[in-house]
């Protein structure tokens, strides 16, 4: 059984259709990436999948883990092993890192039945975590994301999955607006957060971070459809020809 | 889209109930004879019934100011009762003999007035109506010469110290509201922290209105002597009526030289219902000066309910190198309405003043921070940093900013800062997708603005202040 299985899935932004019938299918220990021009409905699939409230599901059916995904709050996917990385991470003025990181641990291990973990030991927890995305503690005395950086924004958001180790992964093009360095070391994170317990949904305009998160799958989106399914040479192929030979004729698209 | 920003309102007022209790109370209307009435009642002497009766008069000749950015209809002054008390309450020999039925209000308000019972380190006033019904842990300050009692038996017991001060920070004539107040205040709580004294526990006192269409007037007078300390906590509730009722307070504070006040405030009268109807008018005066050298006045308040709020605690710099401080929360919810904010004003020199103020509006609140900052010529390298941020909840509801600033030297600096922002469905759906709920993920962003004023606030307060925020704004995001 997949651990994340789309089927027939539309959805509208207001008035307007974005998704108009994805169907995919990913098992557990996968990493699938999506492609697809400005405006396929990319970004759309993602916040639809961690249940954004300005997206309407007009149609189709959504299975997490063998349950009705589509079914759940947001905070309760969360608590349930999803995780977005956002495109766009939000700040929040006044609010440390550390309480923040701390309070969105804890909501799950609540979730799960387990004991809430007290601020000296998820100080350990942090330890090992800040590593893998080349961090260091002043951060988490920082406010979420408020004056950070780009570069940091992304380290945080990757430092957010390497602490909630979800099940299933979707980063929101994590890659836009990184320098090379900063790709590599976000990449770097991310791929000792890849497990056989884990699956990743990827997704990205450009070929280039699947150079350093090699997938097992890529899915052109074109549309809001699915229209082009291949290993990772087909990222290159994209990378070569552009989109348009995969695209319907102009003017059906949005 | 909006709709889910705008429906987390709804916990009841959990302070809403009230206590059936014979009282004492006079008809309503206000007369030359209503004063004399109430200050008969109390036994004062003759200085008091005085000034009392200059208040009234100059009362007579000013009228209602309507520049605050509130509506309300007008208030008929002569519908409003100006005294009541529980006619159980006299002078008590021990807390002991307390009314058991006023014991149950403040035990249900989680105020208990038993000794062994209290919170460790915070003695009680505890203001019923018109007149104070116990104050604890009075012996042991007395020991270090700290007076904290209630107004009425100040005026018995230190009428000097009440005849000096009274009235020397904010006068009878200040304001019409401040007039009112002399007139016909009932009681309040009296501190007097001697030279040099320490205070060693946090002095609070509890106002609650019970019985209707009273208005309640206290009158809060501080004094700390020469190197004195003293913190000193306020919290207010009042039972669920349909009618509004009048609340004109006058707080004064003076801080003597090297001598340092805090005072802090969590206000939550009843602010109204869903629809506006019912809540207290919350019309108070609140001023401290710094009248000594190096003295220090520092306010803090948590304004969270009033169907309408017109408060502006605020400092006079008067000492050389004197502190003046101010911080602020104030939340508006459903048709609650503020018009809050604080004058510095710096005679001084090298006097320093800090102003940080938070608004948030949700609902269709209306939130106004109106503030003065005035530099007198001879307060020479007198500081202002002043920091005044708005949050709206939902697109219904109002912020507003009317800072004035006059400096009138050359050798002075004055900062202002100001910011609005909105809570964001952006903001509560990146908590919601790392686990927490809609109403745990709004009281992290506004627990997260308000830091700065919170971290003012003494540590039991603190809690408190964060835990009514949250219950203020239950249902503004759903």
């Amino acid at each position: 059984m997949s651990l994340l299985e789309i089927k027939d899935l539309s959805a509208n932004a207001g008035d307007k259709e974005i998704l108009r019938g994805i169907n995919l299918a990913v098992n557990l220990g996968e990493v699938h990436a999506i492609m697809g021009p400005n405006g396929s409905g990319k970004s759309t699939l993602a916040q639809v999948l961690a249940g954004h409230p300005a997206y309407e599901v007009t149609s189709g059916s959504v299975t997490y883990d063998g349950q009705d995904l589509l079914d759940m709050d947001p905070e309760v996917r969360a608590q349930a092993g999803v995780f977005l990385a956002f495109q766009y991470p939000v700040e929040i003025p006044g609010v440390s890192n550390a309480y923040f990181l701390r309070s969105a641990y804890n909501a799950k291990r609540k979730a799960q039945g387990l004991e809430e973990v007290d601020p000296m030991d998820f100080l350990d927890i942090m330890d090992a975590r800040l590593k893998y995305v080349d961090l260091d503690g002043s951060m988490l005395n920082r406010s979420v994301n408020a004056g950070f950086s780009g570069g940091e924004k992304k380290r945080n958001e990757i430092l957010q999955l390497a602490v909630l180790e979800p099940k299933l992964a979707i980063l929101d093009e994590t890659d836009s607006g990184l320098d090379i360095d900063a790709l590599r070391t976000v990449a770097d994170g991310v791929n000792k957060m890849r497990s056989k317990n884990r699956s990743f949904v990827i997704v990205t305009h450009y070929q280039r971070l699947l150079n350093y998160i090699v997938p097992d799958f890529v899915h052109v989106l074109a549309n809001g459809r699915i229209v082009r399914s291949g290993g990772k040479e087909l990222a290159l192929e994209l990378e070569e020809k552009g989109y348009d030979w995969l695209t319907e004729p102009a003017g059906a698209r949005a | 889209m909006s709709s889910t920003i705008e429906s987390l309102v709804g916990r009841e007022y959990k302070h809403g109930f009230s206590t059936d209790i014979a009282a004492d109370t006079l008809p309503p209307g206000l007369t030359e004879e209503t004063v004399r009435a109430i200050s008969a009642k109390k036994n004062e002497p003759a200085f008091l019934l005085e000034w009392r009766l200059k208040a009234y008069r100059r009362w007579l000749t000013m009228t209602e100011p309507h520049w605050p950015n509130v509506k309300y209809p007008p208030i008929d002054y002569q519908a409003v009762s100006y005294y009541s008390a529980p006619k159980t309450a006299k002078p008590l020999g021990s807390l002991d003999e307390l009314d058991p039925k006023i014991r149950e209000t403040y035990d249900k308000l989680g105020i208990p007035l038993s000794e062994q019972k209290l919170l460790a380190g915070v003695a009680v006033d505890a203001v019923f109506d018109s007149v104070s019904v116990g104050t604890t842990y009075k012996a042991e300050l007395g020991k270090l010469g700290i007076i904290f009692c209630s107004f009425g038996e100040a005026v018995r017991e230190h009428p000097d110290l009440v005849e000096k001060y009274l009235g020397s920070v904010v006068p009878y004539s200040d304001n019409f509201f401040a007039a009112l107040n002399s007139a016909v205040f009932s009681d309040g709580s009296f501190v007097y922290v001697p030279k040099g004294v320490r205070c060693p526990m946090e002095l609070s006192t509890y106002f609650r209105i019970n019985a209707a269409d009273t208005g309640q007037f206290e009158r809060t007078l501080i004094i700390a002597d020469e190197g004195a300390y003293v913190s000193y906590l306020e919290g207010c509730t009042a039972p669920k009526r349909s009618t509004n009722q009048l609340h004109a307070a006058v707080v004064e504070l003076i801080a003597l030289k090297g001598a340092t006040v805090k005072y802090s405030t969590v206000q939550n009268w009843y602010a109204g219902d869903e629809e506006g109807v019912g809540g207290i008018y919350n019309f108070v005066t609140k001023r401290g000066k710094a009248l000594g050298n190096d003295s220090k006045i520092s306010w803090t308040q948590v304004e969270t309910g009033s169907a309408i709020t017109w408060k502006y605690p605020s400092v006079i710099l008067q000492g050389d190198r004197s502190v003046g401080e101010f911080y602020s929360v104030a939340v508006v919810n459903n048709y609650q309405q503020a018009d809050t904010g604080t004058k510095m004003i710096h005679i001084g020199k090298d006097t320093k003043s800090t102003i940080v103020s938070k608004g948030i509006s949700a609902g269709k609140g209306n939130n106004s921070y109106r503030g003065r900052v005035q530099v007198l010529p001879r307060a020479e390298r007198a500081r202002n940093y002043t920091q005044c941020d708005s949050m709206l909840i939902g697109n219904r509801c109002g912020a507003h900013t009317f800072p004035y600033i006059e400096v009138q030297n050359n050798s002075s600096i004055v900062e202002h800062e100001a910011s609005t922002s909105k809570i964001g469905e952006d903001q509560i759906f990146y908590l919601r997708q790392r686990g927490l709920t809609a109403e745990n993920a709004v009281s992290m962003i506004v627990a997260g603005f308000c830091k700065e004023v919170f971290k003012e606030l003494p540590m039991e307060f603190a809690l408190e202040a964060q835990q009514l925020l949250g219950i203020t704004l239950e249902g503004s995001v759903g």
